[in-house]
């Protein structure tokens, strides 16, 4: 194996390549995936959805990185520090096996020029990234090492070979009014978490895509209940940074403040306030120097300010809260091995579209980790694809079938209407008293509903071209929320993001992952965690 | 949203239609067109990349506003964001300017 991804035909109606690799999705984890596979001397494809350099939620903002030096105390302080808050979920081989990738690629990305900045004694600060800056460089990679970049080409389906492994997938590109097909000796999901189309920052383009083909092929779905994370942002706007509204105090309309509000540790405060009326920040509590250092870490954070004559500093502002679902939740397809491959063979996942159980367990406050995650997982995807790929041999003459079925397929009934469709998966996605805090008897009332509506569109034609992305998008975010529900109904109790109302203590007893699957029929299973697998072992 | 195309300031160099996530615009015999604004994520992310500072993004998310383009050509905010990441030649030594390190452990 070795050099670029071969063109087999390319029709007025389609384009279509043979590849040993296929990475679907073009941020932090699949630009990862594809450097990795093409260092394994893989052929690789690259399709994204929107453009690999601005597409998903790392590259519209800044994240902190997991970055942690290979000191061994330091190591030890930080897999400890988020044990409680992720409901002791981690899994310290996992924990500490991202550590090790994720400062070993940082390292790469400095010598590769990022613009790491240096601090006043001197030294190289790993611990932050800027989204643009770093997404770009990460294309720029991706191009250098052989990967072709397909562009605003959005993956509607996968191929699934007779042995049952993967075998590529097919798609739109959008821009060019055609089709395109990929065959592939494996296939990395790399499509990022889904957000609901909440309009979260840079995370219109994370619907749960990878979710929905990969399960039409089989694979199974983990932490599905630990999805309910929102974020604050100006009610009129799109940008979210929680760790500067640590800065805040949040008032209510009379100015008083809301008591027990906080954006680490008190956001339910500003979830139960939202529900009576607005709700108003003012980061009141930055001082002059902190005021500086936020304009040169985040200037986005300051358009929404800025651009209305708002003074943030010195003057409150409305807000909301937006749910950032999958992306900032923990759940996604189930990782089954260290190569980050799912329960599906000749599939890999990477970045939110994979679990982030193993390394947050039931919380996540978002950058940081999911950071080091998708560096990490897409690393060790894009490898283990590449291997799979190597033996499978290739790919070219193996038969494969189109897996994907909602609004692909022609039905007896008319096509649905994607925005409708969004529109009442967004009706029980978004409430706070249904996600944020869930009780049984309201979740099995949402997935009533929700069950009609995939009976619904899974017995609608199949979508006309114009649609057949916004469908899909919409089918796959209520698929999604249909595992979250059903995942959040099997946790009975509160640990991590999960909280319910009627059992709001965490019980010992569900020190456990819940795994999810299916479309038409929903299921849900218990699988222990690591350290109840080696205590069982060892007796 | 994506409120602006200028027409004064626009090459047609279409790197806004290519980098957009959400496919906002597309390309024409000339400059290019806002053709599904209600797709915008607000990201900002389209005026970062203009090499000519001719788009504007309003902060506002769900509702289209007027924008007073004279107005706005008068004021600093065109290219605002540009400058301050340091992705113009007078502004690069920003683009290291990152102090979150700072900030993180509040």
């Amino acid at each position: 194996m070795a050099g670029r991804a071969e063109k087999l035909s390319a029709t007025a109606a389609s384009v279509e390549y043979d590849a040993d690799v296929l990475v679907l999705g073009g941020g932090p984890a699949g630009t990862w995936a594809a450097v990795s596979a093409a260092e394994q001397g893989a052929r690789v494809v690259l399709a994204d959805k929107g453009f690999c350099g601005t597409s998903g939620a790392t590259a519209a903002a800044g994240t902190g990185v997991w970055y942690v030096d290979p000191d061994p105390a330091a190591r030890e302080a930080a897999m400890a520090g988020r044990a409680r808050l992720g409901g002791y979920l981690q899994d310290r081989r996992w924990m500490a096996r991202v550590l090790d990738c994720t400062y070993v690629q940082s390292n790469r990305l400095a010598e590769w020029g990022y613009p790491y900045p240096v601090d006043d004694s001197g030294r190289s600060q790993r611990n932050s990234l800027q989204g643009p800056e770093y997404m770009r460089l990460m294309r720029k990679r991706a191009k250098a090492a052989g990967v072709t970049i397909l562009d605003h080409s959005p993956a509607l389906e996968l191929l699934v070979g007779d042995d049952g492994a993967v075998a590529g997938a097919a798609g739109q590109r959008r821009q060019k009014q055609d089709r395109w097909l990929v065959r592939a000796g494996a296939v990395v999901i790399a499509t990022g978490g889904c957000a609901f189309l909440s309009k979260t920052l840079g995370s219109n383009v994370l619907t749960g895509d990878g979710y929905l083909m990969a399960a039409e092929a089989g694979a199974e779905l983990t932490s599905m209940e630990f999805s309910n994370p929102y974020a604050i942002s100006a009610a009129f706007g799109s940008v979210t940074k929680t760790l500067f509204y640590g800065w805040a105090t949040f008032t209510y309309e009379d100015g008083s403040v809301v008591p027990g509000a906080a954006s680490k540790g008190g956001r339910s405060a500003i979830a139960r306030a939202l529900l009576q009326g607005p709700v108003y920040a003012q980061l009141d509590r930055a001082d002059a120097g902190v005021r500086r250092v936020m304009r040169l870490s985040q200037p986005n954070f300051f358009l929404p300010f800025d651009r209305t004559g708002i003074d943030p500093f010195t003057q409150r502002f409305p807000i909301t809260l937006r749910l950032e679902g999958t992306v900032r939740g923990t759940g996604g397809l189930r990782i089954i091995d260290d190569s980050c491959a799912t329960s599906v063979l000749g599939l890999y996942a990477a970045g939110d579209a994979a679990t982030r159980e193993l390394v947050c367990g039931g919380f996540t406050g978002g950058g940081s980790h999911n950071a080091a995650w998708a560096i990490s997982s897409g690393t060790w995807a894009g490898r283990g694809a590449a291997d799979f790929a190597r033996q499978a041999g290739s790919s070219i003459r193996r038969a494969a079938s189109r897996a994907g079925a909602v609004a692909l397929q022609a039905r007896a009934n008319r096509p649905f209407s994607p925005a409708e469709l969004a529109r009442a998966v967004q009706r029980e996605a978004f409430p706070y008293e249904l996600n944020y805090f869930r009780e049984a008897g309201r979740l099995d009332n949402s997935l009533q509903r929700l069950d009609a509506l995939w009976v619904e569109v899974s017995e609608a034609d199949a979508a006309v071209e114009a649609d057949v992305l916004r469908a899909r998008e919409a089918a796959a975010m209520l698929a999604t929320v249909r595992w979250m529900y059903r995942s959040g109904l099997a946790r009975k109790e509160s640990r991590g993001m999960h909280r319910r109302d009627d059992f709001p203590e965490q019980d010992a007893r569900f020190r456990q992952y819940i795994t999810s699957g299916g479309l038409d029929e929903i299921w849900t299973a218990p699988r222990p965690h690591a350290d109840a697998r080696y205590a069982e072992a060892a007796e | 949203m994506i409120e602006v195309i200028d027409a004064e300031r626009c090459t047609a160099c279409d790197i806004c239609v290519s980098v957009c996530p959400t496919n906002v615009f597309d390309k024409t015999d000339g400059i290019p067109v806002i053709a599904r604004q209600g797709d915008c994520q607000t990201c900002f992310l389209c005026e970062l990349y203009c090499p000519e500072d001719a788009l504007f993004v309003s902060p506002f998310a769900e509702t289209p506003q007027g924008i007073d383009i004279v107005a706005l050509k008068q004021g600093a905010l065109l290219g605002s964001y540009r400058r301050a990441v340091g992705w113009t030649d007078e502004t690069r030594d920003l683009r290291d300017a990152d102090r979150s390190y700072l900030l993180f452990g509040h």
